[in-house]
């Protein structure tokens, strides 16, 4: 049994796994605002190190990783940060991060210091399956799980190849696209989601576009483990820059009402 | 992927999954049309009567006076739309087309690859969106107006410094939403496999011209060969006609911008360390943290902070040799090249110049030169009047 697999055995409804970019606006804000989410209800984080170019993330996330690395966020702090929020509760956090990060840093170093830090698995953004290689013997010598995405065009083959690579859980990508809010639904995302349950019992979470309670409901019904909810979060903290309360108020009541939609589907 | 596109260590394809399939699919059709006997017909027939290749080998006598030893010029200056760049969306474009696809995409820092892009789109009837740094649109709104004449929309990007890497960022961007109907036609020799080998393959014919017009001319290889370097396309092209021959010295010259004491340069291989950025493991100019650096150079075209990856193979390699050239030098050389041959040469391919005019007293006169004049610079005429009235205004 890995973590994510206990983790989502034990929750009788799909994981509620909001995501945010480390120090976004800043280190202390940002960890207020992840303490709160932890609070409304989160099952499971997905946090990002910021990166001066994000290519898989739309506007919304793009211009949280320039707040936070104006705030002088480095790697280093950002590690230190993971520690703070798994120090507060022992909730399993996924790192989702950009090789290069990783590289600059010294990959087994990086794992085994998001280790020692309580985190539970990495995703790198910017490194297919092909190149798994390069990162899953070292993380999981430093005791980490591996996640990798697939996307509505990922072949069967290759799904099966990357589902025997995750061993915490696979990120299914909903829609042709970068991270960002969409108002509806991807026609592609309920039928993947059913052909991956069809085809392995690695837990199968689900991300980008996810904007409404209504969606995470929808893609819980579909048989998803886990929903992952970024851009419509950072949304709330972009708008809500100059009044910290209010911020936290929002944030709070749309993980609430995500939360509750989350538990009524069973 | 067939291959896994590497030099050495450095290249690879480093992208979000959603890229994979695109790329697998253009590998495999420029594995098959690389040696289709119609697709090369066609190809041939564009390089010889659209763009007007071959190019001449020109020795320019005035400016060897100058400098000191003999310097022959590839004239790609020469070619249809002002560049080098029409070799390679010459080719992609047509592989575009053979695949089927309908839509093209495209990034551009000075222009001229968008410019080219933009041409391509127009003679293909395919629609053609380019993404160009806000900051580039300004300094080079010549060509953006050329761009638009062509019909292609130009779409100008304002993150970070709103230059090429940036472009480049927001083009992948678009085309991970798009990847179904649009062929993203990349600029330069860099980006994920089979970009690099690809690009690197359309430039081809430049080195193997002149390596052909040297024997012609001279009854043997030249001592030197030397070129511009930003991502590097024009420079892979002219060296690839020459790497096997191990006694001509390969010279890569970046852009030294301001100064390399300074952040305000862009030369990667120079300063830079190795990391991933835009798809490739290669030399990149970043922080401690992996945050990649803000460039600054007087060519929107070499304004990159990272480069080829088998520029990187070559430098570690030690195949070719990197050297810099600083914004002041190339100024001075711009002026110098077109007074003596009544040439007006790009400003990126005026670093190659500078270089080759510091190396006056330093190598014997009898050295033979090729220098690969990449562009032409009218679309540069207005920047450079911008900074020698800075110049004259600093001096009085």
């Amino acid at each position: 049994m890995t973590t994510y697999r206990q983790t989502f055995a034990k929750l009788k409804h799909a994981a509620l796994i909001p995501f945010f970019v480390i120090g976004d606006p800043d280190y202390d804000t940002s960890l207020e605002i992840i303490k709160a989410a932890i609070d409304a209800g989160a099952d499971v984080l997905e946090l990002g190190i910021p990166f001066s170019d994000p290519i898989a993330d739309g506007p919304t996330i793009q211009k949280a990783d320039i707040r936070a690395l104006a705030a002088s966020m480095t790697t280093a702090k950002a590690l230190r940060f993971i520690k703070a929020v798994t120090d507060y509760k022992p909730l399993p956090v996924g790192l989702l991060v950009y090789y290069n990060i990783v590289y600059r840093y010294g990959p087994q170093k990086f794992f085994n210091d998001f280790k020692a830090a309580g985190g539970s698995s990495v995703l790198v953004a910017d490194l297919s399956i092909d190149d798994e290689a390069e990162i899953t013997p070292l993380a999981e010598a430093a005791g980490l799980e591996t996640v990798f995405m697939v996307t509505p065009n990922t072949e069967a083959e290759r799904a099966e190849r990357i589902a025997r690579k995750s061993t915490g859980f696979i990120y299914t990508v909903s829609t042709l696209g970068v991270t960002g809010e969409r108002q509806s639904l991807s026609e592609t995302v309920k039928p993947l989601i059913k052909r991956l349950k069809g085809m392995t019992d690695t837990p199968v979470c689900v991300g980008f576009g996810i904007s409404t309670p209504q969606h995470a409901k929808e893609i819980a019904a579909a048989g998803a483990d886990g929903i992952i909810i970024g851009s419509r979060l950072v949304k709330i903290i972009e708008q809500n820059l100059g009044d910290k309360p209010k911020l936290l108020r929002e944030l709070q009541a749309f993980l609430t009402e995500a939360r509750s939609a989350l538990s009524l589907d069973v | 992927m067939k291959h896994k596109g590497r030099f050495g260590s450095f290249g690879g394809f480093y992208v979000p999954e959603v890229l994979i399939p695109a790329l697998e699919e253009i590998e495999a059709a420029f594995d098959t049309y690389v040696a289709d006997p119609q697709f090369l017909a066609d190809l041939n027939d564009l390089y010889s009567n659209y763009a007007g290749r071959p190019t001449p080998l020109y020795f320019a006598r005035r400016f060897s006076a100058q400098v000191g030893f003999k310097v022959y010029v590839k004239r790609e200056d020469l070619l249809h739309g002002g560049a080098h760049k029409v070799n390679n969306t010459l080719g992609q474009g047509l592989l575009a087309k053979y695949m089927g696809k309908t839509k093209l995409i495209a990034e551009t820092g000075a222009g001229q690859h968008g410019l080219a892009t933009a041409m391509i789109g127009a003679l293909f009837g395919m629609e053609t969106k380019i993404f160009m740094g806000a900051t580039d649109v300004a300094r080079q709104n010549v060509n953006v107006h050329k761009m638009k004449l062509c019909g292609a929309e130009v779409v100008p990007v304002s993150g970070g410094t709103g230059t090429l890497k940036d472009a480049i960022n927001d083009a992948l961007r678009y085309w991970i939403s798009h990847v179904q109907d649009t062929f993203y036609l990349f600029g330069t020799a860099g980006g994920p496999h089979p970009y690099p080998s690809i690009v690197r393959h359309f430039q081809t014919p430049i080195g193997r011209e002149a390596r052909r017009q040297c024997l012609d001319a001279l009854g043997r290889l030249p001592d030197l060969v030397c070129a511009c370097v930003g991502g590097g396309s024009n420079a892979i092209g002219i060296f690839s006609g020459f790497i096997d021959d191990r006694d001509v010295r390969l010279v890569g010259v970046e852009g030294a911008g301001r100064g390399l004491d300074t952040h305000e340069h862009c030369a990667t291989l120079a300063k830079g360390s190795v990391g991933v950025l835009h798809g490739a493991q290669t030399y990149v100019l970043q922080d401690e943290n992996g945050q990649i650096h803000e460039t600054e150079c007087i060519s929107a075209g070499l304004d990159y902070p990272g480069v080829g990856p088998e520029h990187a193979w070559l430098k570690d390699s030690g195949r070719a040799q990197y050297v810099t050239a600083d914004d002041e030098s190339v100024l001075d050389v711009f002026h110098l090249f077109t007074r003596t041959e009544g040439i007006i040469p790009a400003l990126e391919s005026s670093h190659a110049l500078a270089w080759l005019a510091s190396q006056k007293g330093k190598l014997p006169p009898e050295t033979i030169a090729v220098v690969n004049l990449s562009g032409r610079g009218d679309k540069d005429v207005s920047i450079v009047e911008d900074r020698m009235q800075a110049r004259r205004g600093a001096n009085d």
